[in-house]
């Protein structure tokens, strides 16, 4: 037997005390669980609604039409449908007249309404491919107006619909959502101007933005000395990563268009005035990233009699990059989904033609999806939703990039 | 010359490769050898080292000239007074050992050998260091050479996250030392096999650095170091984060290295320092208290600050 009188850890005094410890600790766990599952929740209820309305914007309405060619009105001559003129011919014959004639003849009154500069653009195409068409009697499927396409995916005028549902009509996916551009009709606008828009800004961005955030960063951890003029340069780069996009924008226009004169509205404009945003945040992550690096790799590589400058590119550099590169993602994601600073250097234009440089008026994801926000027509609707999608798998294709090459570099110390 | 016979370092497997540095030892140095008898190559192994004392009278070394030699050195960290006026020779042929309490100088004083405090930013030196005459703080010398000339390996490991060969190629790599991958190769290997490598690293060449045990890594280090050439070694408490047995063999190491490289080593560890050199100095609060043989010192301490600090009565 054990005769030796009970201490407080065995008395069961304690017990109490233990448990609520533990109770303390499942507290903690149960909230941090509720409180991921709840961001969970909003981020899958964000990607599912933007899945289901945005879905549409990738399909179209089709609407089968029967077209007598020589009983019509139009006067076209096939050869001058083969040779390099063939658009000018198209655009002079009146196609859009003969082809609401067409559809009144088909659809009864009001049958125009279901055509619109989709379906033009497309009979347009289709002769161009296929000059015969013009000497016999054709059934085509063209492309619906956008009221009729909004109809037809059962969210339109009721009138209209009535009057689809008469016609044979069907779904197809939307093949000039991804390569065409800005218009002022829904039913043929398309991505790929504020596409290549926002690749172009994105790539100027990252020239200037990347090297000189880096750089700065390693010449004021490694080289610059400790004083007064380095500490006011550290305070001053934090603080620019804290001043709001638009006072960027503003700072773009008064140096960039105002006083420098370059060209408004293109990449070059907004990929400087995103790089000067940018370049805050790199230079934050770079520096963090640099001081990380164990000194003693640092030692090692001096005491062999490597000079400060091949410590810094052989060593410091490489064991810094997967952090500089995630900073560097961060920035990037941010001027990506950045539209204030743009605005104010005219960036939010009609564009519809894809820039062809990056001194071209061009337009970006970000700024299109809240130009078309702001359309009347319904038919902007999902083309809203559509072009976030893109938006957001640009996003991911980037960020996805950005971890394989963060990894591909990963090195253990 | 007493015991000319005796000059085989412990223990005994590495003959061969001792022979090769006695050899090589003539070689680099172009003259005779004055080697200091230290060890009896008898059953008593690395931890039992017999000092010979190849100059009776009192003062020591007076007539040799030193590789190093430094001069009323202070060191300020800031306000603070880091060394306090040291004074000590180095020789090429001899290992120095730097003995003392935490936080009295001794790597402070090591760093100043190759101007590692150089990169402390709040770091002050005055005083004299000469490398071969040369005074190691003038404008003429060029602080790469000097650390290529004088070596150091750190208290901790601290391989590249490279390849083994990578890590010690680069030395001669930035220094240009060879022509050519297959001279780059000889150094690697050479390199590797004095540091005593070679055997386990050889078929993993390219693997990384920082997969080796402790004690590997360590003397890959030391591999990396001799690669460059260099004249000095200086070792800061090399063996303070292994195990025994990795220790020994870097201590066995120390010994085979001995002659071709002067080396210096700082350590906590007084029966190390007994084992392995031939000189020391203790220090004590940022002054050097004393300096002279390694068996003087721990048989016959002419300090009574060091007479404590030995037999343990402080420290």
């Amino acid at each position: 037997m054990n005769s030796r009188a009970p201490t407080r850890w065995t008395d069961g005094s304690m017990e109490r005390l233990v448990a609520k410890r533990y109770a303390a600790e499942r507290r903690f766990k149960f909230f941090g669980l509720a409180a991921v599952s709840l961001s969970m929740a909003f981020l899958a209820f964000l990607l599912i609604t933007m899945a289901w309305k945005g879905a549409g914007g990738f399909t179209r309405t089709e609407v089968k039409l029967s077209v007598d060619f020589p009983r019509s009105d139009l006067i076209l001559d096939p050869a001058a449908l083969k040779g390099p003129e063939s658009a000018k011919a198209i655009g002079a014959a009146g196609l859009d007249i003969m082809l609401e004639q067409a559809a009144v003849a088909q659809f009864g009154q009001g049958g125009g309404e279901l055509l619109g500069g989709a379906s033009v653009r497309t009979l347009g195409e289709r002769l161009i491919e296929d000059p015969d068409l013009l000497t016999r009697r054709v059934d085509l499927w063209l492309p619906a107006s956008s009221k009729a396409d909004v109809a037809g995916k059962g969210d339109g005028d009721p009138a209209i619909e009535a009057l689809l549902a008469k016609t044979d009509h069907r779904r197809r996916l939307n093949p000039t959502f991804l390569t065409s551009s800005d218009a002022t009709d829904a039913s043929v606008v398309g991505i790929w101007g504020a596409l290549k828009g926002t690749f172009l800004t994105i790539l100027v961005t990252m020239l200037l933005a990347f090297p000189i955030g880096v750089l700065s960063a390693l010449y004021l951890e490694e080289f610059a000395p400790r004083n007064r003029w380095t500490d006011l340069i550290e305070v001053s780069i934090n603080n620019l990563a804290a001043v709001p996009s638009i006072i960027f924008g503003l700072l773009g226009l008064a140096v960039f268009l105002n006083f420098m004169d370059l060209p408004r509205s293109a990449p070059l404009v907004g990929g400087l005035t995103l790089a000067l945003m940018t370049m805050p945040v790199i230079v934050i992550a770079g520096r963090n990233a640099i001081t990380s690096v164990p000194p003693s790799i640092r030692d090692a590589a001096l005491a062999v009699g490597a000079s400060k400058m091949q410590v810094v590119f052989h060593h410091v550099l490489p064991l810094a990059l997967p952090g500089i590169l995630t900073g560097t993602i961060i920035g990037m994601a941010r001027a990506l989904g950045e539209t204030a600073p743009l605005l104010m250097i005219g960036m939010r234009a009609f564009i519809a033609s894809p820039p062809g440089s990056i001194t071209e008026p061009a337009t970006v994801l970000p700024v299109q999806i809240f130009l078309w926000s702001d359309e009347v027509d319904r038919g902007f609707v999902e083309k809203t939703s559509a072009a976030i999608i893109v938006l957001l798998i640009f996003m991911l294709l980037m960020n996805g990039l950005a971890i394989y090459l963060r990894n591909r570099f990963e090195q253990r110390w | 010359m007493n015991d000319k016979t005796n000059l085989t370092p412990n223990p005994a497997p590495s003959t061969a490769i001792a022979a090769a540095a006695a050899k090589d030892q003539r070689e680099t140095m172009g003259g005779p050898v004055v080697p200091e008898p230290e060890t009896k190559a008898d059953s008593m192994g690395v931890h039992a080292t017999v000092f010979n004392d190849p100059d009776p009278s009192g003062s020591i070394d007076q007539d040799r000239t030193p590789k190093m030699t430094a001069r009323d050195i202070h060191v300020f960290y800031g306000d603070k007074e880091a060394l306090k006026g040291v004074d000590i020779d180095i020789h090429d042929d001899k290992v120095t050992a730097f003995i003392g309490p935490s936080g009295c100088g001794k790597s402070t004083f090591l760093r100043c050998l190759n101007r590692m405090n150089d990169t402390i930013p709040a770091a002050r030196v005055t005083g004299t260091i000469e490398l071969d005459g040369e005074n190691i703080n003038s404008a003429r010398m060029d602080v790469v050479q000097l650390r290529a000339r004088v070596g150091m390996v750190f208290q901790k490991p601290n391989p590249f996250p490279k390849s083994i060969y990578e890590n010690v190629a680069y030395g001669p790599r930035i220094h240009g030392l060879a022509q050519g991958k297959t001279e780059l190769d000889e150094i690697v290997e050479k390199s590797l096999r004095r540091a005593g490598l070679w055997d386990e690293a050889k078929d993993r060449l390219d693997e990384s650095g920082t997969a080796l045990s402790g004690g590997q890594q360590q003397r890959l280090c030391i591999a990396r170091a001799i690669a460059v050439d260099p004249e000095v070694i200086l070792m800061d408490e090399p063996c303070s984060a292994l195990d025994p047995i990795a220790t020994a063999k870097i201590e066995e190491l120390i010994h085979e290295l001995r002659g071709r490289y002067a080396i210096t080593i700082v350590t906590h560890n007084m029966q190390q320092a007994a084992r392995v050199s031939q000189r020391t100095a203790f220090f004590h609060l940022g002054e050097m208290v004393e300096y002279g043989k390694t068996s003087e010192i721990f048989t016959n301490p002419r300090e009574q600050r060091t007479q404590d600090y030995i037999t343990g009565r402080y420290g």
